[in-house]
């Protein structure tokens, strides 16, 4: 076969391509990267031929977890949600989930895109030859594998062993010092509420968990779901010591039917967050320490 | 598309006259705002007029390719599509139900559609089984089968098409019914209650060219039999004993029309979700223009859907830009404020 038929098949110039690249890569100094793939929570493999130069988060706690891994400079695009680290904010911003803005992801030509698995955006960004990652994280254990699995995406593995090592070490140490503060005292009861529609954070959720370990008994039980919607009068009855709500509901549980004989309205027992130490708590994200340690201070002030 | 042939019927009662036919007018005013709005659509959207301008007449910058062709053409197209879905439908769900107020979602598409979603969304936050499945039939397919589910258990309860005021009156039962089992599904799930919130408003922006070209064929598919089976329409509004005397089967031609409803509908709001007022306002803004016989109502009602939905769509990618309005808004602005003025017309009128 001689050289000109070899470049001529497809095969062959597959080949030389990749002789070239090679070649170029060498030359440049620049370690050769095999290709790749990595699995995503839609059980996908998203196959890779180099780490993503251009990515679009539409997860706030996504576009935390490539800051936190040093690849904040990779991200050309974010969601509406993303206001985490600062740089973020000047970002172009390409919608919500749900109603992202395909023209504008286009125009950005990312290569790749970070979504969550029931966001209807994929298929279509799917059709125009957009690289997609789903990602799914609604628990407190599936943190770190989410970070690890990004990570690999990103290109660096090693990275996240250290970040998940260190998220580790802060939430042992703050849930330690919690319980030691705490001494003998018995468990107080809490109650997290996500919405006024009475929407609680049961023990199953991602803070629910958070909530338990620092020594705390959850009113809404496991059995219920990670979100169930509770009967205000279900909150009487069982009675909170300590109840979560946002600043605008805080000032306003004592008008609700009955609630003005729940020991923790009756001893002023509530937390509320402003937005910025919120999103700590609710995004399951590198910050997850953070999160806590907001959680850890209120209890330490209120909590009986 | 071409106009199907013109049919020499005249209805007397209607007043119709041939000679300054105004289906000829909204046939050549709808073509030519159909290309404009094609135009428009290759133009508007995150870039300035010169970019796209100079995309549209410099073709093989891939990037340009991309956006021009494969974004914002099949849109614009889809949007047009799925308004004329709609218009078909209220006209034929106004015709039927002999009642202007009807608009397509009266027998409980509209809820069918958002029951499927709310079960996919929430099955496939449930177990990883019901996410491969739902991955399969995806929420298109979801809404799709709701939808059409939801009318042909309107159908089962009101005991076949052949009482209009049962089938209205069963249609308003399943809708609630349905409503309240997707607001207990969501409760379950906060997730999915934000995805459905986006799946109601309505959304153009998802729209490429497999969906477009699906709208497209099942728009064909319903508009045809529909002109073809007109005349029964017009047969109808002279009353259901007087339709019968006329010879009508008017068991079989109520599910014909149902059966063609239940699809453009339930097409429509599978892939662009529940986009409110184009059935509604599509016939009744022909109507306003002059009388007409039901096969030349359909089809500039047709038209005319597709038209405004096209022209919300632009609205709803230029007014924020470089972001966007879901379509569903602006169509319930539109719509809305288009009734109002209506109404008030007629009141001074008296």
């Amino acid at each position: 076969m001689s050289l000109m038929h070899a470049i001529t098949t497809p095969a062959g110039a597959a080949l030389l391509r990749l002789a070239l690249g090679v070649l170029l890569a060498c030359s440049l100094g620049v370690a050769v990267a095999a290709p790749y793939s990595v699995r995503d929570d839609l059980r996908r493999e998203v196959r890779f031929d180099a780490p993503p130069r251009r990515i679009v988060s539409l997860l706030p706690s996504m576009t935390e977890a490539v800051c936190a891994l040093q690849a904040c400079d990779r991200l050309v695009g974010t969601d509406r949600y993303s206001n985490w680290p600062a740089q973020v904010a000047s970002l172009p911003k390409t919608g919500g989930l749900d109603d992202a803005h395909i023209e504008m992801i286009a125009g950005l030509q990312p290569d790749l895109v970070l979504l969550a698995r029931s966001a209807r955006v994929q298929d279509r960004l799917h059709q125009l030859g957009i690289r997609t990652f789903a990602v799914e994280t609604n628990t407190y254990a599936g943190i770190a594998p989410s970070i690890q699995r990004l990570a690999e995406v990103l290109g660096v593995p090693e990275q996240a062993a250290a970040l998940n090592q260190r998220l580790q070490d802060e939430v042992d140490a703050i849930a330690r010092e919690a319980a030691t503060r705490r001494g003998g005292r018995p468990a107080p009861m809490v109650y997290f509420e996500v919405d006024p529609g009475g929407v609680a954070a049961g023990e199953e959720s991602f803070i629910g968990e958070m909530l338990s370990r620092l020594g705390t008994r959850n009113i809404a039980p496991a059995g219920l779901g990670p979100f169930p919607r509770l009967n205000p009068e279900f909150v009487v009855q069982h009675n909170p010591d300590v109840i979560f709500a946002s600043p605008q509901q805080a000032p306003l549980l004592a008008r609700r039917p009955g609630w003005d004989r729940v020991r923790a309205v009756r001893e002023q027992r509530v937390c509320s967050f402003e937005p910025s130490v919120r999103d700590t708590i609710v995004r399951p994200g590198p910050r997850v320490a953070e999160g806590m340690r907001a959680l850890a201070g209120c209890l330490d002030k209120v909590a009986p | 598309m071409a106009r199907p042939a013109a049919s020499p019927v005249r209805v007397p009662v209607l007043g119709v006259s041939h000679r300054h036919d105004p289906a000829l007018w909204w046939t050549l005013g709808g073509l030519a705002l159909m290309l404009a709005g094609v135009l428009l659509g290759l133009l508007v959207g995150t870039t300035d007029w010169a970019t796209s301008w100079q995309w549209l007449c410099q073709p093989g910058d891939p990037q340009a390719q991309l956006v021009l062709w494969e974004i914002r053409l099949p849109r614009t197209l889809g949007a047009w599509c799925t308004g004329a879905l709609l218009a078909l439908a209220g006209t034929i769900a106004q015709g039927l139900f002999r009642n202007p107020l009807a608009d397509p979602y009266l027998l409980g598409s509209a809820s069918g559609a958002a029951f499927g979603v709310a079960v996919v969304l929430v099955g496939a936050e449930t177990s990883i089984a019901a996410l491969a499945w739902s991955g399969r039939i995806g929420l298109t397919g979801a809404a799709f089968a709701g939808a059409c589910g939801a009318i042909a258990l309107t159908l089962v309860l009101a005991r076949g098409a052949l009482q209009t005021s049962t089938l209205l009156l069963s249609g308003v039962v399943v809708a609630f019914v349905l409503s309240a089992l997707t607001s207990l599904l969501l409760l379950v799930s906060a997730d999915a209650w934000r995805t459905m919130q986006a799946f109601l408003l309505g959304n153009t922006g998802l729209l490429g060219w497999p969906t477009t070209g699906l709208l497209a064929l099942v728009l064909g598919g319903c508009l045809l039999p529909a002109l073809w089976l007109a005349r029964g329409l017009d047969a109808l509004t002279l009353g259901e004993d007087t339709a019968r005397s006329l010879g009508l089967s008017l068991n079989g031609m109520r599910l014909v029309f149902l059966g063609l409803l239940s699809l453009a509908t339930g097409a429509a709001v599978a892939q662009v979700g529940v986009v409110g007022f184009v059935g509604l306002a599509a016939p009744h803004l022909v109507r306003q223009t002059a009388a007409m016989d039901h096969r030349r109502l359909m089809w500039c009602a047709t038209l005319c859907g597709g038209a405004l939905l096209q022209v919300a769509d632009l609205l709803s990618r230029w007014l924020v830009r470089p972001a966007e309005l879901p379509v569903g808004v602006l169509t319930a602005c539109l719509g809305g404020s288009y009734l109002l003025v209506l109404m008030w017309r007629r009141r001074e009128v008296g």
